[in-house]
């Protein structure tokens, strides 16, 4: 029996503009099992970043309900807040900008350790710190390097020790490897899983390369406009797609194999805007097999086969 | 193989940035031909000196802080380096042709890119503004846009609009050579994929050779001939697109490939190259590779591997026996 430790339903993000309510989130549900990771992929605007930074109410949802552990932590108080997110953490995209630049490598680890009052003395803190550098692969001679004197790799290193200080047990990583070097995000991608391992994490894998998804989940939510158009299996949504979205993202990504040849879906046009999107299916504008009724009804999610639903019409 | 005519050749070309605390080493002895109508992938990563060779050859640097120190780059037999402005004038955006990687600010934004498309062909082809504009109506509707945007400005456009007006812009006088830089990597991958079938669709039409810059191998398989690899200033493997996908030898090239998330296999680990690319205002002696390189030998250390070939047409500097004999080699 598997338990989940976090569980998204209806949730709903919009945002005020001058041109209209832009739906960046758009009722989407799924669950995420302890010790699992789950892939949330789609395109620039799809809203996948403001769903991870939702749940972690670091922006407050229009709608919809954050079961963390069994509790709706929209109901918390500030108070009450604070304790839960100590155990669900983020590591941001830009190790360039999300490290404040005049604290040292110490005192950005330190920080989160500081600021919750974790430990009575600063000889503890210390230690800790010590132990959190070790734990992510920094050498402790860069204890009082600053952000820029280290490189990208490093820089996310440090990221994901603050991103650990507290123990948690969730972590939403948002475009961990987007802003590295190929190499450099392999040496990462391969600490993250080792940490999962090693601290039974859970992680929400929020990413634009399909290929680093594929690679570390185990689930994978593909989202299209503030909606989720297909979840499941990572294995069911590579080999089995189902989404005509899935498809045509999937046969998009330039593979660097010689040897395969794919059948190419190629879009048309761009993604609509989700300023007042259109009333039926998100995706019908771009969709080789829209029909009348895309136009005017959204498709619920549904379950094609075990734990593998998509949101098209032309699923049974 | 058949004969082909040689389009760009560019011979042992050096290019250093100079500031007061240090001298950056960018392009180190770079050797590189293109034929007519081939295209040639360049692969490395941040800081390899792609960029750096790119706008070399456009002779686009500022000096300082660059400072082209050696080398000979022709085009059609012309050496660019020593080249007046003038003669560069009448070359850049007619014979040869750039794209950059950000759409969003290679464009002008107080222009309309009607405007922005015919200001080449004015210059190049001196037609006057009426045809020109016509020409650049063209060129839209060539890379799928209506030409009644003729008259909108850069930001009504979306970031894969934008890049399909870069690339009307840059195909507009209809050059011998193109020099794409990252073309497609601030887009999304649906709309990458749209614009690299444009780029490499109009490319056939017109005979256009190409330079790809990318980090992306991807891309590389997708719609290249033939791929250089780079690494800290010098070409560490060259060969045909095949030769590279399936016969690497250099331990840099092999090592890229470990790196990348296959979506066809499953793999329970990456196997990244260990280490970090050396600083180029203070590179190692010997190989730059040698202290990420598994197989590094002694002499590694202290003398660069010069360009060997592995097989016709594949050239790889390394002294790894594995990485001139044929059949199994080095790293995997």
């Amino acid at each position: 029996m598997t338990e989940n430790i976090l569980e998204a339903k209806h949730l709903k993000k919009y945002f005020q503009t001058p041109g209209g309510l832009l739906h960046a989130v758009d009722d989407v549900s799924f669950s995420i099992r302890r010790g699992e990771t789950l892939g949330l992929v789609g395109e620039s605007g799809c809203g996948k970043s403001t769903t991870g930074r939702v749940l972690l109410r670091l922006i407050e949802a229009t709608e919809g309900e954050i079961l963390f552990e069994g509790r709706d932590i929209r109901k918390l108080g500030k108070q009450q807040m604070r304790e839960t997110r100590r155990r669900m953490q983020i590591v941001f995209q830009d190790p360039y900008s999300s490290l404040d630049p005049r604290f040292n490598i110490f005192e950005c680890i330190e920080e989160p350790l500081r600021v919750n009052k974790v430990f009575k003395s600063r000889k503890e803190r210390e230690e800790r710190v010590f132990e959190l550098m070790e734990l992510v692969g920094l050498a402790p001679r860069l204890v009082n390097a600053y952000p820029h004197e280290l490189d990208g790799g490093r820089r996310q290193r440090v990221g994901v020790a603050r991103a650990l200080a507290l123990n948690p047990g969730f972590l939403v990583l948002d475009e961990p490897v987007s802003a590295l070097d190929v190499s450099i995000q392999a040496q990462v991608l391969n600490l993250m899983e080792d940490l999962q391992e090693r601290l039974n994490l859970t992680y929400l894998f929020i990413s634009h390369d399909l290929s680093v998804v594929k690679h570390i989940s185990d689930r994978i939510a593909v989202m299209y406009l503030g909606v989720v158009v297909e979840i499941g299996g990572y294995r069911e949504i590579f080999e089995n797609p189902l989404h005509p979205y899935t498809k045509a993202l999937l046969s998009s990504v330039p593979i660097p194999r010689i040897d395969v040849r794919r059948e190419r879906i190629l879009l048309e046009g761009d993604v609509p805007s989700p300023v007042d999107p259109p009333a039926g299916c998100r995706f019908c504008q771009r969709c080789p097999r829209a029909a009348e009724i895309c136009r005017t009804q959204p498709p619920p999610l549904r379950h094609a086969e075990e734990g593998h639903a998509a949101a098209c019409h032309f699923i049974t | 193989m058949e004969k082909r005519e040689t389009l760009l050749e560019i011979r042992d070309l050096r290019i250093e940035y100079v500031t007061a605390e240090a001298t950056v080493y960018a392009v180190r002895g770079l050797d590189l031909s293109l034929e007519k109508g081939r295209t040639l992938g360049l692969v490395g990563e941040t800081g390899a000196g792609k960029t750096t060779m790119a706008k070399g050859v456009m002779r686009l640097l500022p000096d300082p802080p660059a400072r082209v120190s050696g080398g000979e780059i022709f085009f059609k037999g012309e050496d660019l380096l020593r080249a007046e402005e003038k003669t560069l004038r009448g070359i850049r955006g007619n014979n040869i042709s750039m794209i950059f990687q950000d759409p969003m600010t290679s464009l002008n934004p107080v222009l309309t890119v009607g405007d922005q498309i015919a200001e080449g062909i004015i210059l190049h082809q001196h037609k006057n503004r009426r045809q020109a504009m016509e020409l650049a109506g063209d060129m839209l509707e060539l890379v799928g846009i209506e030409r009644t945007r003729l008259r909108d400005y850069p930001h009504q456009f979306s970031g894969g609009m934008k890049q399909r007006v870069v690339i009307a812009m840059a195909l507009s006088c209809n050059p011998e050579l193109l020099i794409a830089d990252e073309p497609t990597t601030a887009l999304d991958v649906t709309i990458q994929a749209q614009v690299l079938r444009l780029i490499k669709g109009l490319q056939e039409q017109y005979g256009t050779a190409m330079i790809l810059i990318t980090h992306d191998l991807g891309i590389v398989a997708e719609i290249c001939d033939d791929v250089a690899i780079m690494y800290a200033g010098c070409i560490m493997e060259y060969g045909s697109k095949e030769a590279i996908f399936t016969d690497a030898r250099h331990p840099y090239t092999r090592g890229l490939f470990g790196c990348i998330p296959d979506l066809y296999a499953d793999q329970s680990e990456l196997r990244p190259i260990k280490g970090l690319m050396p600083d180029p205002a203070n590179l190692p002696q010997g190989c730059p590779f040698a202290p990420r390189c598994a197989l590094a030998a002694e002499r590694c250390r202290t003398e660069m591997p010069p360009p060997a070939e592995a097989a016709p047409g594949h050239m790889t500097r390394c002294f790894a026996p594995e990485a001139l004999s044929a059949g199994k080699g080095a790293a995997s």
